[in-house]
């Protein structure tokens, strides 16, 4: 059982919490994911790491409302636990000093290109992030990202705040106005592929941080294969990064679409359940 | 007073009742029924008590097969207990899933007569009334702590049995279990109907209750070193970590939706119950037409579980004949009993999928069987221009696991295969690397619940040799 010590909404719909996990803490490094369960009959869902303390022995994790999980994930307060914790899971992003770098961060995907900003900064590169949501309300931490950024563009698709538009836009002018060394795009998976397909002409190495869906995480199962430059590749192990440019989408995107009609009737019934109570 | 023989062998083996194939095929309850008290000291009455004790060289774990035998005969069922457990820690595992009719069943006396001594069946008797009446078990008497600490990483059959014996002899027991359950393949892996969970558990429990510490959500490599284990606490360290990594075909179509790897098909429905969706949160896809690709015991528990989902007609796809099947001949009667249809001699050349990336059929080569190859088995060989399509739309790949890469990749020193195995002594478990020990599936690669439990004990007896010098 692992203790949340706080839990706040960063919007009405994207939850945080930071929980106890002094071992993982000690060893998270930056694109690095835990799995969690929520409750006895729960599903293991991976989540990328947003932030942790080794000092405090915290991490941080931050989780959109979509399905089951996350919803009852939703409903949990600071004093209460979460069934199981497991990680550091995966590859770390590779962190040097590249020169100039761009982070995009769309959607939830702000949280996990958090620590890769900074740390890709603490390495000595200039971090140039753009970070974008559908709109204001599920926009967050605008202030963190400004802290470990040199530059930061924000956008929103309706213009509800900031710029209006997609992450590309202000993406595709940095590459055009001068040299970019690197850039990390976390977010939904469509938004990746763009990011990916807009700095390609530019041949710039793009490194995007798939959120597979997972059972164990170890690379026990295969659920989350992909297929990347041709190869069979594992979300769990091999990455969550990958080479954007080597990704083949089109299967990233059908196998994130398998159990649709079953996590709808699972959210259903829990959400039934709910009312009933 | 004992009991005289009787001068006769009596050569009529006593079947164990099983659920109706009809009935089980739709539910996760137990196939085998397990021997009722009579059954039980009939079939250990037919035991001659012979004096050249085949059976126990037999076993992996040399259980005293006879003198248990005896005690049960007698109506001893405490001491028949003692003797099993005195030698294997996890009896009503073993009386389940131990291939007994290739080892102590099969150069029992009475063999040559055809009706061996079902073994098997009394130790899963005397294991399950262990179960019932823990009341009248006497604690286990646990010698001075040595003050002496071991790791053991994975809680499978090898560290479960490793961890047992190590706490007997006093040392401080901490396994580690990746999962958020401990028992390894006998959690994620072995279904339901074959090996109850609280079977299982309770021998988890038994385990715990002799002072071994277990922590789940440990992946080790990931959370610790194995050499931060041994230098900050452990004097030893047994890495019991299986053969987890899943093969798949190589083949076009394989990254289709409807495509699992037996490792996960079972993982969703065994460990995180995808039976009960939606009182379980994890679902699995309950296909009408499945193929399951392979001919072992994974492959027919794949197979079963899929009938057991509701799939209509359920295929195994084996590119080998029926006398090569490597499952358990028990399991493939039990699969064929159920209506699961075996296709020999088929290979599939790929995996064809719908506009909406989904499987809709397999394209199949017919095979023929050439030359032996190096297992000593005749190589299956296309039969050029035999493909033929099956209509699936679901295709489970039982080909087989490996080690999984996450300790070796992260331990100095250790010497690894090209198959991803560890080297390790095979009477020791003994690795080259200092202070560490290896056994059960990561040594040998994929093999049975009961040779990697002899490992866990030949290593733990090792280790305590090192401990204690």
């Amino acid at each position: 059982m692992f203790k949340i010590i706080a839990k706040e909404k960063l919007t009405p719909v994207i939850d945080c919490l930071r929980v106890e996990a002094p071992a993982l803490a000690k060893k998270a490094k930056a694109g690095q994911f835990v799995i969690i369960r929520v409750d006895e009959v729960g599903e293991r869902i991976p989540l990328t790491l947003a932030d942790w303390d080794a000092k405090e022995g915290t991490i941080t994790l931050v989780a959109m409302e979509v399905g089951t999980s996350t919803r009852k994930l939703g409903l949990l307060k600071a004093g209460d636990v979460l069934t199981n914790l497991v990680g550091p899971l995966g590859l770390p992003s590779d962190i040097e000093k590249f020169g100039t770098v761009v982070c995009v961060g769309g959607g939830v995907g702000i949280a996990p290109i958090h620590p890769i900003a900074r740390s890709l900064r603490q390495a000595g590169n200039k971090v140039i992030s753009i970070i974008g949501a559908r709109n204001k309300d599920l926009l967050f931490w605008e202030d963190k990202m400004k802290k470990v950024s040199d530059e930061l563009i924000v956008t929103t698709d309706d213009g509800s705040y900031a710029a209006k538009g997609l992450v590309t836009e202000p993406l595709k002018a940095k590459l055009e106005g001068g040299k970019i060394d690197r850039v990390i795009a976390i977010g939904p998976a469509v938004m990746m592929k763009f990011c990916s397909l807009t700095t390609k002409p530019f041949n710039v190495p793009t490194i995007v941080s798939l959120n597979s869906i997972m059972v164990d995480g170890t690379g026990m199962c295969g659920c989350c294969r992909i297929s990347v430059g041709g190869k069979t590749k594992f979300a769990c192990v091999d990455g969550p990064d990958f080479d954007g440019h080597q990704v083949d989408w089109n299967i990233a995107f059908d196998r994130q679409k398998v159990y649709l009609k079953e996590e709808k009737e699972s959210l259903d019934r829990w959400e039934s359940c709910q009312c009933s109570k | 007073m004992e009991e005289k023989p009787k001068s006769k062998i009596n050569l009529n083996r006593v079947e164990m009742p099983r659920q109706d194939p009809k009935v089980r095929a739709h539910n996760y309850k137990e196939v085998a029924l397990g021997y009722t008290d009579d059954m039980v000291k009939e079939e250990a009455s037919r035991c001659i008590q012979c004096p050249k004790r085949m059976c126990v060289s037999g076993c992996p774990v040399n259980v005293d097969i006879p003198e248990f035998i005896k005690a049960v005969r007698e109506g001893d069922m405490p001491e028949a207990v003692r003797i099993l457990k005195s030698k294997n820690a996890l009896p009503a595992i073993c009386g389940r899933v131990c291939p007994q009719e290739t080892q102590c069943e099969e150069v029992c006396t009475l063999s040559k007569k055809k009706a061996p001594i079902a073994i098997g069946r009394i130790e899963r008797y005397v294991a399950d009334w262990d179960l019932g009446n823990k009341e009248k078990r006497s604690p286990t008497q646990l010698p001075p702590p040595t003050g002496k600490k071991v790791a053991v990483i994975g809680s499978g059959p090898a560290g479960l049995v490793c961890a047992a014996d190590l706490a007997k002899m006093g040392h401080k027991v901490t396994m580690y279990e990746a999962l958020h359950t401990a028992g390894g393949v006998l959690m994620y892996g072995i279904p339901e109907f074959r090996l109850p969970k609280k079977v299982v558990q309770a021998e988890v429990d038994y385990v715990k209750s002799l002072g071994v510490d277990v922590q789940l959500d440990s992946v080790m490599g990931k959370l610790a070193t194995v050499d931060e284990l041994l230098a900050n606490e452990f004097n030893a360290v047994f890495l019991g970590t299986g053969a987890g990594l899943p093969m798949f075909l190589d083949i076009p179509g394989e990254n289709l939706n409807g495509v699992y790897s037996a490792n996960e098909f079972l993982t969703r429905v065994n460990l995180m119950k995808a039976y009960l969706f939606p009182d379980y949160d994890t679902p699995i896809k309950v296909g009408k037409k499945v193929a399951v690709i392979g001919g072992g015991n994974v492959a027919m528990d794949s197979a079963r579980c899929a009938l057991r989902l509701g799939a209509e007609e359920v295929y195994i796809v084996y590119r080998r004949s029926r006398t090569e099947l490597p499952a358990r001949h028990e399991e493939v009667e039990n699969a064929e009993e159920e209506g699961i249809i075996f296709k020999f001699l088929t290979n599939p050349k790929q995996i064809i999928g719908d506009d909406k990336s989904w499987v809709k059929s397999m394209e199949c080569y017919q095979m023929e069987l050439g030359e032996p190859d190096a297992s000593g088995r005749r190589r299956p060989v296309i039969k050029p221009g035999s493909e033929f399509m099956m209509d699936v739309d679901v295709v489970v790949v039982a080909l087989g696991t490996t080690p999984n890469p996450l300790i070796p990749s992260t331990t100095k020193g250790l010497d690894i295969t090209k198959h991803g195995t560890v080297v390790a002594d095979e009477q020791t478990g003994k690795t080259v690397k200092d202070r560490v020990w290896a056994g059960g599936d990561v040594v040998t690669g994929a093999a049975t619940v009961i040779s990697a439990m002899g490992a866990g004990k030949r290593a733990a007896a090792s280790i305590d040799a090192f401990l204690t010098k």
